[in-house]
């Protein structure tokens, strides 16, 4: 009776990949890109149909053109790699002007990861992106040092986070995604302090900090010595955190980190994860989002679930 | 120009010497267009040390084979790793990427300069040429005379100089030293090999006020401008060498 009835439901389920992550948020599969590993997409579009993807996340934008820590940015590790490419980008008011139009039709939530150096720049180029009628969403990236209070980074403490978090709420009226650290102690702390100030979601996790040196040369590889890990070698920490945080907050989480493929993904959905971000794998398979988003639906089909939710950890 | 994601097949995996290998890769498709100087992005599976797709240049493309072929020197684990594959095998690669070196300008005696394993893009450059009906000079220099690859190729296409450190073949020396210099003149030049090499061409270059295109090799991770890890610090900011590059003209370059 009961393999009967499932196989009568599996005909009748209808399967919805769509997932609202509130405040008109809705992705029609949980597949985004990462900031500063997918461009503006449209690097990408001889790869995939970017309309296939849930969301884009573009390129950290500042308030200011920034042309980036110097060469060399990137080093590879087991399984990895380190940036230092330091957030260059033409600035806020070039991305509206000569960006925007070029990707704005694409059929797909197109959402602006912003970035600062001090609260007034995060809000102001927040405001500018609140007027862009098809971005309906920022990814505030707190990750960066506040340069007015030593350096320190906004999201490595609660009050600093929650400060900057409440700032750009005043002023951004759409979704705002919240992008964490896990350069922190306390993960759960920084994240129940941007819920408070009125973050919609939270995305982590950013890159670990890390290092990597030439022996034979007796030097370090980055320009800047130290750099971002990112790749399959940082998804259990991810995993670990994107538990926690699930667990301790009411918004939703968005997972990244090290996810290489659909199996990568379904993991972060089974930790909690409502939503998850493709990065650095999207260099290793220009391709790879559309592909995680099949493995997920084909997932779904193969454990008769008819929506995301039913994904779920049995623990 | 429409970039690709294709398994292309090992034809033959040809090992020249200690150092070098040469892949010829085909496909039951037609391969894409390419230009000389563009490259080729290779997936190397199976070890977590190569994590990265290795970015290795254009060597050739036979149209009638419908062949492309990479010359590739063993440098580091990704490409060690890459040596060991054997004919029959696939290989996924992402292509054309990159700018070229620009054929269409204005020049009729060009000179191209490849040292080391940068005499790799030089030949797909003299065959476009030749193509054109522009003979060109090439110039390789390298250590010693089993580091003088497919001379053969070369010289099919147009006039073949060579300079080697030992000696033991063509003139003792840099490329920079040929007697060529002093001989002859060019109105243009293409080059791609070491960087003091390439700095020292674009300073004659500057001095005989011909104009110069460099290929850049800076470390890459997605080949398509997107992540700007490969950026050259050029007169313009920094430049993607993958996507805005990998070939500069030396003047714009803060050498």
């Amino acid at each position: 009776m009961v393999k009967i009835h499932k196989k009568t439901s599996q005909t009748l389920i209808k399967m919805n990949t769509t997932i609202d992550l509130g405040k008109g948020l809705v992705l029609k599969n949980p597949v985004m890109t990462a900031s500063g590993t997918f461009g503006y997409g449209i690097e990408f579009a001889d790869f995939v149909d970017l309309s296939q993807i849930g969301g884009i996340i573009v390129k950290g934008t500042t308030l200011h053109h920034r042309e980036g820590n110097p060469y060399p940015r990137m080093a590879e590790t087991p399984s990895g790699m380190l940036n230092a490419v330091g957030l260059q980008n033409k600035g806020v008011d070039y991305f509206i002007e000569h960006i925007y139009p070029e990707i704005k039709d694409i059929d797909t939530n197109i959402i602006v990861n912003v970035s600062g150096s001090c609260i007034e720049d995060y809000v102001a180029t927040a405001e500018k992106i609140n007027d862009l009628e098809k971005i309906p969403a920022i990814e505030l990236n707190i990750s960066c040092p506040n340069v007015k209070k030593g350096g320190m980074g906004f999201g490595t403490d609660p009050n600093q986070a929650k400060e900057v978090v409440s700032e750009v709420r005043k002023v951004y009226k759409k979704h705002l995604i919240v992008k964490l650290t896990p350069n922190v102690t306390d993960i759960v702390s920084i994240a129940k302090a941007v819920e408070s100030a009125g973050a919609d979601s939270v995305s982590l996790i950013n890159t670990m900090l890390g290092m990597a040196i030439d022996a034979k040369k007796r030097k370090p590889i980055l320009s800047t010595i130290t750099g971002g890990m990112s790749g399959a070698c940082v998804k259990p920490v991810a995993l670990r955190m994107v538990w926690q945080v699930s667990n301790a907050i009411n918004i939703p989480v968005i997972g990244l980190g090290g996810i290489m493929n659909e199996t990568d993904a379904i993991e972060f959905l089974l930790a909690g994860a409502k939503a998850i971000e493709i990065g650095t794998a999207n260099f290793i398979d220009p391709a790879i989002t559309i592909k995680v988003a099949e493995g997920i639906r084909n997932y779904m089909k193969e454990n008769n679930f008819s929506s995301l939710n039913e994904i779920k950890m049995d623990i | 120009m429409k970039k690709y994601i294709a398994d292309l097949q090992v034809k033959e995996n040809q090992h020249l010497n200690n150092s070098y290998f040469l892949l010829k890769l085909t496909s039951d498709q037609p391969l894409a267009e390419t230009k000389a100087g563009q490259f080729v992005e290779i997936r190397i599976d199976g070890s977590k040390d190569v994590f990265l797709r290795r970015p290795i240049s254009i060597h050739y493309t036979d149209k009638e084979k419908n062949e492309i072929w990479l010359l590739i020197q063993k440098v580091g684990k990704g490409t060690e790793q890459l040596s060991k594959i054997k004919s029959g095998e696939f290989l996924n690669i992402v292509y054309p990427l990159g700018n070229g070196f620009s054929i269409e300008k204005n020049f009729s005696k060009p000179l191209l300069i490849g040292g080391g394993v940068g005499v790799a893009p030089m030949l797909e450059l003299g065959a476009k040429l030749k193509e054109k009906g522009i003979e060109p000079t090439f110039l390789l220099g390298a250590r010693s005379a089993k580091d003088l690859l497919e001379l053969e190729m070369f010289e099919k296409f147009g006039r073949v100089l060579t300079t080697t450190e030992d000696g033991s073949v063509g003139e003792k020396g840099f490329v920079t030293q040929h007697s060529v210099w002093e001989k002859e003149s060019f109105d243009q030049i293409f080059t791609c090999g070491p960087t003091p090499m390439m700095k020292a061409i674009a300073k004659l270059a500057t001095e005989k006020q011909i104009d110069c295109e460099v290929s850049l090799e800076n470390k890459m991770a997605c080949g398509v401008g997107a992540c700007l890890c490969c950026v050259e610090d050029t007169k313009d900011g920094h430049r993607c060498v993958c996507s805005d590059g990998p070939v500069f003209n030396s003047k714009n370059l803060k050498w």
